[in-house]
């Protein structure tokens, strides 16, 4: 495993620029009418997904809601079966049963893509029990956006993990807007951050739009519940250069205010921040870009070619006793690590 | 053999899966130091330890969604509902995240979790706690249901239920928790299949079909309609879904005749999906039309009477057998 601190910046920035390029093609795509359903982009958030990434262990679990594109290519999913998955079709990450919303990929510890806000937070929590129940040292990254704080199954998730002591990170990406309703507009708080007081669970506010302040305050909270298993929630402040989906004109705000946070650009900071060291020239900059360009470009050629899920395999991903196709998944892998012993959910 | 209760019938069936894998664990509001509301997790606590039973909030949707992300990374969850009532808290967890998670995901994650608890309408608890949630629930794609009428079919299908790789709903009867039954001794693996529907008494004038409380219902129904001269042939689904046609489909050839008595709600209840299947396959066995009997169609009253008279009872199978029998 690699150690955190070790992780290529320029290959994060390069992940970052895959995660643009990527986007800005599903989109053509989209209007193209290639793609369809919904479908919702992560331009301008970037910096979350990729920072979270580069300080956790490949083994450790993540999960997210259904702005998830980007945190399967971050886990390593390619970007041709992402693709493939748009366009509904059997290579795609989900065989083309999911959709842009569920992104799956076990392989990689991805654990979807849920499409139900916040009703994916308990899913999460009972990864972290397993942990728990397992004796792992793994984490818990469980992300979801602004408009998920206010479900209930967001707020008995918090409860269940403080109360249980589960090794989970809430990752909350606050771009400002469930949808067209804004968080002032929605949540009776000052700060979202403030919810994880009302469980006991430590809560810090990280500034979204910079990849090395998320880096290290997961990192820092990550190598904290490796010690001793807790629950922790990052507030992530952040902004979504799109509309809602695909089909909102996000109308319910300003230019200027697009125009001030397109000013803080992830992408643009991170760049800036490796010229200035003299990690990076423009030139290789510019090849970085080149190359994630080619990488979705080839990617929509690989899903344009790929077949469509076969219509006689319609019956065989209901029951997992029926299935024809790949039969069941394996047992999970061996775990490098385990805790002495494991904390008991509700000692007597 | 040796005669249990059906509570004592699922206990065994919990602590024998825990003792066998230890995946499997049990979680719930009181099953732990309360022993169980209904004290079919009596003991276990004691013996398994808190690491396995575990005691939760009053948190439905929470739990039922923890047992699903559990069951992702491979573990085998029980979750038990202190009533399928209280399922309803949890429907997007058992409707939407269990089921689906298979197919969205391609086929890379089968959620194995069993959900488990009191359904059906008890005794004077009102509407809300009376819920018959079996129809609702069989009409999910990627959910098995079944509900157990005797002590030996609720260990054996428990302990099935808990082996499969699929989200299983085990629907367990409330007002037959302390009835009792022959079930094989301890030592003796009991096993009953899903899907697989039983003859609980032979007969050859009608078929009624039945299921969970509405199983000794029928059978003393039976005895009844014997003075009469009417031989029935009750057929136990034990399995909403899978539903075995067979076994429905060859009663059906031996009588002709068929009452259905279900304990949900007439309108897209279990009945009418049975009685589309009898219908569409062996129209030409049929000698009279289907009835079916379930509960009437309204919230269920408070009232002791007026309870009485919107559940299935015997006067009202006695009128529709006779009715099917033009006796």
């Amino acid at each position: 495993m690699q150690p955190v601190e070790q992780r290529d910046e320029v290959e994060m920035l390069s992940l970052m620029l895959l995660i643009r390029r990527f986007e800005e093609r599903a989109s053509q795509q989209y209007q193209a009418q290639k793609i369809g359903g919904f479908c919702h982009l992560y331009i301008g958030q970037e910096a979350v997904v990729t920072g979270a990434i580069a300080a956790v262990r490949d083994d450790d679990y993540i999960i997210t809601a259904y702005r998830d594109h980007a945190h399967a290519l971050a886990r390593g999913t390619t970007a041709d079966a992402c693709m493939a998955e748009l366009f509904g079709k059997e290579t795609g990450c989900s065989r083309g049963l999911g959709g842009s919303m569920h992104f799956f990929d076990r392989k990689n510890h991805m654990y979807g893509g849920h499409a139900i806000v916040a009703a994916h937070v308990p899913l999460a929590v009972g990864m972290a029990f397993a942990i728990n129940y397992r004796g792992e040292d793994r984490v818990t990254l469980c992300f979801f956006g602004d408009g998920a704080i206010n479900q209930g199954a967001f707020h008995e998730a918090l409860n269940l993990a403080a109360l249980y002591k589960l090794p989970i990170v809430f990752i909350c990406e606050n771009n400002l807007f469930a949808m067209g309703t804004s968080v002032k507009r929605s949540t009776s708080l000052r700060q979202i951050v403030d919810r994880a007081e009302g469980y006991d669970i430590p809560g810090e506010i990280v500034d979204g739009m910079n990849f090395r302040e998320v880096r290290d305050k997961i990192a820092e909270v990550v190598d904290s519940i490796r010690k001793e298993p807790h629950p922790a929630f990052l507030e992530m402040r952040t902004y979504r250069y799109r509309g809602h989906s695909m089909s909102d004109p996000a109308s319910y705000r300003t230019k200027q205010e697009l125009e001030k946070y397109r000013l803080d650009d992830p992408i643009t900071r991170l760049r800036a921040q490796l010229t200035r060291e003299g990690k990076l020239t423009n030139e290789q900059f510019d090849l970085l870009d080149k190359r994630a360009k080619e990488t979705v470009l080839a990617a929509v050629k690989f899903a344009e070619k790929s077949p469509q899920p076969p219509l006689d395999t319609l019956y065989d991903y209901t029951y997992a006793d029926e299935a024809m196709g790949p039969g069941l998944p394996g047992p999970e892998e061996p775990v490098p690590t385990r805790r002495e012993s494991a904390p008991s959910p509700n000692p007597s | 053999m040796r005669e249990i209760t059906y509570r004592q019938a699922l206990n065994e069936a919990l602590a024998e899966e825990l003792e066998r894998d230890p995946n499997v664990f049990l979680m719930g509001e009181e099953v732990a130091e309360y022993q169980g509301a209904y004290k079919v997790s009596h003991g276990l606590l004691q013996r398994f330890g808190p690491r396995r039973i575990i005691d939760t909030p009053i948190s439905e949707n929470g739990f039922a969604g923890l047992g699903v992300g559990a069951a992702m990374v491979g573990l085998r969850p029980i979750i038990e509902f202190m009533t399928f009532s209280f399922s309803l808290v949890a429907f997007d967890q058992v409707v939407n995240n269990a089921p689906n998670m298979y197919t969205m995901s391609g086929g890379q994650f089968n959620i194995p979790i069993t959900f488990r608890g009191p359904n059906g309408p008890a005794h004077q608890l009102g509407a809300t706690h009376s819920h018959a949630t079996e129809n609702f629930y069989a009409s999910v794609p990627g959910l098995k249901v079944c509900a157990p009428a005797t002590p030996r079919d609720a260990k054996g299908l428990l302990k099935t239920a808990v082996r499969d790789d699929n989200p299983v709903l085990v629907l367990e009867a409330e007002l037959l928790y302390s009835s009792k039954g022959m079930v094989e001794p301890p030592d003796e693996e009991l096993l009953i299949p899903l899907g697989k529907a039983e003859v609980k008494r032979e007969g050859s004038d009608v078929s009624i079909i039945c299921y969970a409380q509405t199983v000794p219902l029928a059978l003393k129904v039976a005895d009844q309609l014997e003075e009469e001269d009417i031989s029935a042939d009750i057929v136990d689904l034990r399995s909403i879904k899978p539903l075995d046609e067979k076994a429905i489909f060859d009663s059906v050839a031996k009588t002709h005749r068929v009452v259905i008595v279900e304990q949900d709600h007439p309108f897209c209840g279990v009945g009418a999906e049975v009685c589309y299947r009898i219908q569409k396959n062996i129209f030409d066995a049929l000698d009279a039309p289907i009835i079916r009997v379930s509960q009437e169609d309204v919230p269920l009253p408070y009232n002791e009477r007026l309870e009485k008279a919107v559940l299935p009872n015997a006067d009202k199978l006695i009128a529709a057998v006779k009715q099917v029998c033009y006796a």
